[in-house]
Formats: C-alpha cells, structure tokens, sequence
C-alpha cells in the first residue's frame, strides 16, 4: 500500500475517511484542527459527501456526531483537551446511552501549553465516563487505530475517546494507508428509546449497563495489540509507558531495553499485564505524557508495598511535556550539551499581526479607559487575547470560551464599572451569546465589544458560525438596536470610535460594539488565491 | 545515516516550507523521517522551530535529544543560537545574517557576530539579498535550503528534484528561478566551509 507523510491529525483524518466515515464534526482549536481541515480538502471526502463542515462549539459538535452515530453511521469528534469540558455533558451521557454507528471522539490535549490555557490530562474524562480509550505512539499507530476503531466502538457498544497530545498531532511522519472501506447504511437502532431516553429509571438501568460492560472493555485492552510487554534481563526495575512516552524511552536505549517494559496504549489499563510486571520487578517507573493517570492508579492512597517512581515522587517533573532528555534523566543517563544560549538572546513572544484590527481596536479602548481608572477589561479566547502583552497591556482577564461577557457580568453586579468585555466573533457564537442573554435579561451595566475579523483567526483561518449576522444576533437576544455600535478598526477612525467607545461606557446598560475588520491572515491568502486562479 | 536538523526562525518566516522540501527529498531516497511542528499561537510572530530527523533506520522520538542535533538552519540571527544547546559537538548553524526586528530589546548586530564568530562551524548567509540576485526576494527560503544542503547527508540532485516537484504547478520560470536561488546558496556555503 502507499506510504505518506502525515501529521498525526492528518494520519487521524485518512483513517476515518478509509474507515468509512460519514461526518467529522469539531470547532478549530490547536492541535486537533488539522483533522477536520484535512477531510474538508480530501476529494475522496467531497465525492463522498462526508460531512465536515464546522460546528458552533464543540458541545453541538459532539450532539451532531452522537446523532449521525445513531442513525447508525460513523461520526467522528474533534477538539483540543478544553473543548471537551465544553462538551462534557454529552460526553458523559453518551456513555450513558451508547453508540449505534461507530463513534470517536478526538481530543487533542496540550501538555505544556503551547497554545493553551491549561494542560489538562483527558485520559481523566475518559475513566470519569467510563468508556474505552486509545492513546497512539505515533503515527502509523494513530492511523491503524483509527482505522479498526470504529468496529471496535460498534463491537463494545460504546464511543471510543482517542487522545493525542501536540507532539503526536503536530508530527509528520511516513504512514501506510490501507483499503477504502464503504459507508455504513443508515439504520437507527431497535432499542433506540431504551438507551437514548435518560429519564431516570432508564438511565439507572443504562448506567448499570455501562457498569456491566466494564470487564468487556478490560478484556479488549488485556488482548490489544497495542498494549505490549517487552521482556529484558534487568528486573531491578520495570517501565510503563503511556502514549508517546515510549518513543522517548525508545531513544534512551538505542540498542534496546535493558528492564521490562509495558507500553500501553489503550485503556482501561491492562491490569494482568501490570500485575505481571509489578510480580517480577523491584521497583516500577512511569512514563505519561501528561497526568499521572495510570501512577496514581498503581499507587492507590497508600502506595503500600509498592516502589513506583514517576511524577508524583518527583522523578520526572510534575507538570510540562516529556521530553527525550526528561526521561533520560528519570533513567540516569547523562544529558550533555556542547553550547550554551549567549546571554544576548532575548525572548520573542508572539505578538498581534502588523495591520491587525484588533491593534486599532485595543488602541481606541485604552485611550478612553485612560480617563477612567477603575474600568477592568475581560478577555477572551483568541488572538485578542494578545492585548495582554506590551505594548497594549489592555485586558485583566482570560479564562475560558465565553467567559468574557459573563465575568464582566459578575464583576458589573458586584459594582465594578466601567465593566467592559473583549471577545472575538466566534468565540462570541461559541459561547457568548448566551452570557449576552444573561446580560440582557438583566440589563446588566456592561460593554462588550465583539471584535470582529470574520473569522476564527488563531487557529488559521476557518471559518466563523455568525460572520454576516452578528448585528442581527444581537439584536434577537434583545439588545437595543441603538446600543449596537459597529465601526471598522482603522487609524484614521480612532476619533469616531473614541467617542463611540465613550458614549457606551456612559449608558447604563448593555451595549455591544463591533469594529469590523477582516483578519489581515485570511486577507492576504484569499488576494493569493485570486492571483493563482488568474494566472 | 542519521541527520538531526533543528529548524527555526521567526513565525510567518516559513521555515516549514524548507522543512516540506527537504521531506520531498527524504521520502524518494526511502529514508525514515519525522518532523515535529509548531502550530497555533506561537506563529504570530514569535520564536519558531521545527525539528527534521531523518535516518536510514526507523527512528524513536520526534524531539531531538539536547546535544544531538547536526544542524541548526535558521532564518534569523538571534534565533539560531537560542537552540545551541541542543547542537552536538560537531554540528554546523547555518543562518541568515539579516535581524528580523520585532521586539523592544534586539541584540545589537556586533553582539550576535561575535556570538556567531565564536562557533566553528558556521555559514551566514544574507539570503535576501542572494534570493534577489537569483530573481525573487521570495526565493529567500530555497536559498536557506541551498545553503543548508551540504549538510542533510541527502545527494544535491535529490534536492533538486524535490524543488522541483513542489514548485512544477507553478510553472517551468517558478521552477528554474528557484533551482537558480537553490544553486546560489549551495555556492555560498561551499565556498564558506
């Protein structure tokens, strides 16, 4: 078969198209975007009609994907490790109800932050919900799973939570693909309203289902091919892996292990595999990108009897990514560097785009709020999010999806004024409209300004779910018409928006200002397009 | 054969269009390879880089252990000594000469040339204004990888080819302009090892 250069998330993406996936359904966010831009491109996808358009947010993503599974095709879920707790609550009752078609949901964690604002461990939601788990090495892996993995979800029963962390996502390498498999026919299921409906009688009976079945899912991880044991002379010590964290082990011991080893890559923990190792080893080492998920899990409370080593004792760092050198270190080998940074080398954090309207729109904001000294500006997700750094030092807050509006909200009620939010066209349709409803319904003391480039700009590029209608949206929440301000962010209207800026702060009430202006990024790629088409 | 290469730069520089010719060229010659990027908000104009392993031999991580890099490409001055430590004993920084002035408190230029000027094996290179000789300032990143080409441990001609190939839609001038910006980098390096 061929082989070819993937990312990870493209590996994710070829899979689910040869797998027979009817719909990909996701929100961008860094590293998982990739997946859902690579079937948006794939002409197999297109001739196919696989669904790939974005969705609002990830929690109606995740309600699309359960329901294209019920009606008993193949869906996939798409998002980065903080898209899930906004989809937490379908998540966890998916679980409740099970799958008919075949159903991954992706999550793309970010240890060490990257691009994020936390570094949150999934594999956590995934024992919380009780449902199957797969974890690639690399990319093949990712493929292979990917591939299987929708028999495997209908086989179980259940939908299958597939974790990559930005190293495996954001990694190219040379992958085998294999045959182009059909799509499922549509078919919902007979005991539909027994497993769908959780009312609660219902739901106990599901939930004891879902108990039922845990032996099931432990057998398939007892009997994967991806859990494996690797067996060496030296029993002083035993390692476990998790993920990618075996490439990095790999790579400290060029010429093979010299301890046991057990990589796992799908969960429940394979526990007689473990037990094997605990059986014929002194001590243990655990390696996790991430949370020390499976560690805690062989410690217990007590940890009596058993020496294991990893995050929590301190053997490897308790927070960040793994690194080759981090775990050489956990294994007593010797990192060397020939070079050191010169001392002149100075940091070089990311900063908004030359030309960018949210420059102007920042730049407008603090001219004003220089004259009122209490005002505190909530920020958002987005690139926005940038007018913390010099030389704007403009927003006093960024928290989550939405959460502009609504702690602007709270900080208004508690008497903070001039309480103004920042926020980006879709992540207002992610999550704000809602905190804007709250807003409304209370006519609560607040400015929000929706910056609006038509996009959804830090992740590349892709498309926005209200670009066009945001005005109209605003005003269906019920904002007053005369209290929704737009203006296009530019230099030579920084007097317009001042006083525009100002008389807002001075109306006691819900206002929304938009400065509109297209993303500069998106801008200049669509004037290259056109000049290629042309020629 | 085993080439560790760190690539770096600074976001929108486009280092990974380096990084997808010289991967043409790997995968013809069958060479395992892994690329690990950067993506999402670190490309707005930030420190950049991008690590390209290739061997002859399946290989384990996709980060390159520190002190076990054999080369360092980078767009930008300061930005190729902030990844020295992760050069092996051996290991060659091939960089462009011209700043890339973004932020408040930039080295002054005598200070990141004495930096550079205490490294052994080096070649710095103004890019931009060899890409303009060759025809197009947008050749700048061929010219990086021309210079940089000595040093892949992958045939002249492989690279050639893998212009080649990413270049052909955009017709036999695109195609030529670039192999002419490819040569004039690999002059320069040869002449400066």
């Amino acid at each position: 078969m061929d082989k070819h250069l993937f990312l990870g998330d493209e590996a994710v993406a070829e899979a689910a198209i040869n797998a027979g996936l009817s719909g990909v359904y996701a929100y961008p966010g860094t590293p998982s975007t990739e997946i859902t831009e690579y079937i948006q491109n794939s002409v197999v996808a297109k001739e196919r009609g696989i669904h790939s358009r974005w969705s609002a947010n990830e929690k109606t993503a995740m309600e699309a994907a359960l329901g294209m599974s019920y009606a008993g095709k193949r869906s996939l879920c798409c998002m980065k490790h903080v898209g899930l707790n906004v989809a937490a609550d379908c998540f966890m009752n998916a679980a409740m109800s099970g799958i008919n078609g075949g159903m991954i949901v992706v999550t793309a964690d970010d240890p060490s932050m990257h691009s994020s604002q936390n570094e949150q461990d999934n594999r956590n939601f995934g024992n919380f919900a009780m449902v199957p788990m797969l974890e690639p090495s690399n990319q093949q892996e990712a493929y292979d799973m990917i591939y299987d993995g929708f028999e495997l979800s209908e086989k179980l029963g259940y939908p299958i939570l597939f974790r990559l962390t930005t190293r495996m996502a954001h990694s190219r390498a040379g992958v085998v693909t294999k045959a182009q498999q059909d799509m499922k026919e549509m078919h919902t299921p007979e005991d539909g309203r027994q497993r769908y409906i959780l009312l609660p009688a219902l739901a106990r009976k599901r939930y004891q289902h879902l108990i039922a079945a845990q032996p099931g899912l432990l057998a398939a991880s007892e009997s994967s091919i991806y859990n494996k044991y690797f067996d060496a002379a030296d029993k002083s010590l035993g390692i476990i892996t998790t993920g990618i964290a075996f490439n990095y082990l790999s790579e400290n011991y060029p010429e093979g292990f010299d301890h046991p080893v057990l990589k796992i890559c799908q969960y429940p923990v394979p526990i007689s595999k473990i037990q094997k190792m605990v059986d014929e080893c002194d001590e243990i080492l655990v390696l996790e990108e991430g949370y020390p998920v499976v560690e805690e899990q062989l410690k217990g409370l007590l940890s009596k009897g058993l020496k294991v080593h990893g995050r929590l004792d301190g053997t490897i760092q308790r927070d960040g990514e793994l690194t080759p050198d981090a775990v050489g270190k956990a294994l007593g080998k010797k990192i060397e560097s020939f070079y050191q940074i010169p001392e002149i080398v100075e940091q070089r954090p990311p900063a908004l785009c030359q030309g960018c309207g949210h420059r102007d729109m920042y730049e407008a904001l603090n001219e004003v709020i220089a004259d009122y000294p209490e005002a505190k500006v909530f920020g958002d997700i987005g690139c926005y999010t940038l007018g913390a750094l010099p030389p704007f030092r403009a927003i006093d807050s960024c928290i989550d999806m939405g959460a502009s509006i609504t702690m602007a909200k709270g900080a208004a009620d508690a008497g903070v004024y001039p309480a103004i939010a920042v926020i980006g066209d879709s992540t207002f349709t992610h999550s704000g409209m809602t905190g804007l409803l709250d807003c409304v319904n209370e006519n609560s003391n607040v400015t929000i300004v929706i910056s609006d480039n038509e996009t959804t700009a830090m992740t590349g590029g892709q498309d926005s779910a209200g670009t066009g209608r945001l005005e109209s949206i605003c005003y269906g929440i019920g904002v007053a018409p005369e209290h929704v301000r737009v203006m296009i962010p530019l230099k030579k209207n920084y007097e317009e928006m001042k006083q525009i800026i100002r008389e807002e702060l001075e109306y006691k009430g819900v206002s929304v200002l938009i400065p509109r202006r297209e993303c500069i990024q998106t801008l200049s790629r669509k004037k290259k397009q056109q000049a290629a088409s042309k020629s | 054969m085993k080439t560790d290469i760190i690539l770096c730069g600074v976001g929108g520089q486009g280092i990974l269009s380096i990084a997808a010719v010289i991967g043409e060229a790997a995968l013809k010659e069958g060479l395992y390879m892994k690329q690990a990027e950067v993506h999402g908000m670190s490309q707005r104009g930030g420190d950049v880089q991008s690590n390209l392993r290739l061997s002859d031999s399946p290989i384990a991580s996709d980060l390159i252990p520190k002190g076990h890099a054999d080369l360092i490409i980078s767009l930008e001055p300061m930005e190729s000594l902030r990844y020295l430590p992760y050069l092996n004993r051996d290991g060659w920084v091939v960089t462009n000469s011209q700043p890339f002035i973004n932020i408040p408190h930039y080295p002054e230029m005598s200070q990141l040339e004495e930096a550079l000027g205490k490294l052994s094996h080096k070649v710095v290179l103004d890019v931009e204004s060899i890409a303009k000789e060759a025809g197009s300032l947008r050749a700048a990143n061929i010219v990086m990888l021309g210079a940089a080409s000595p040093f892949l441990g992958i045939e002249f001609d492989k690279i050639a080819e893998g212009v080649c190939s990413i270049f052909a839609r955009k017709g036999e001038d695109v195609v030529n302009m670039n192999l002419k910006a490819l040569k004039a980098g690999y002059d320069v390096a040869q002449s400066r090892r």
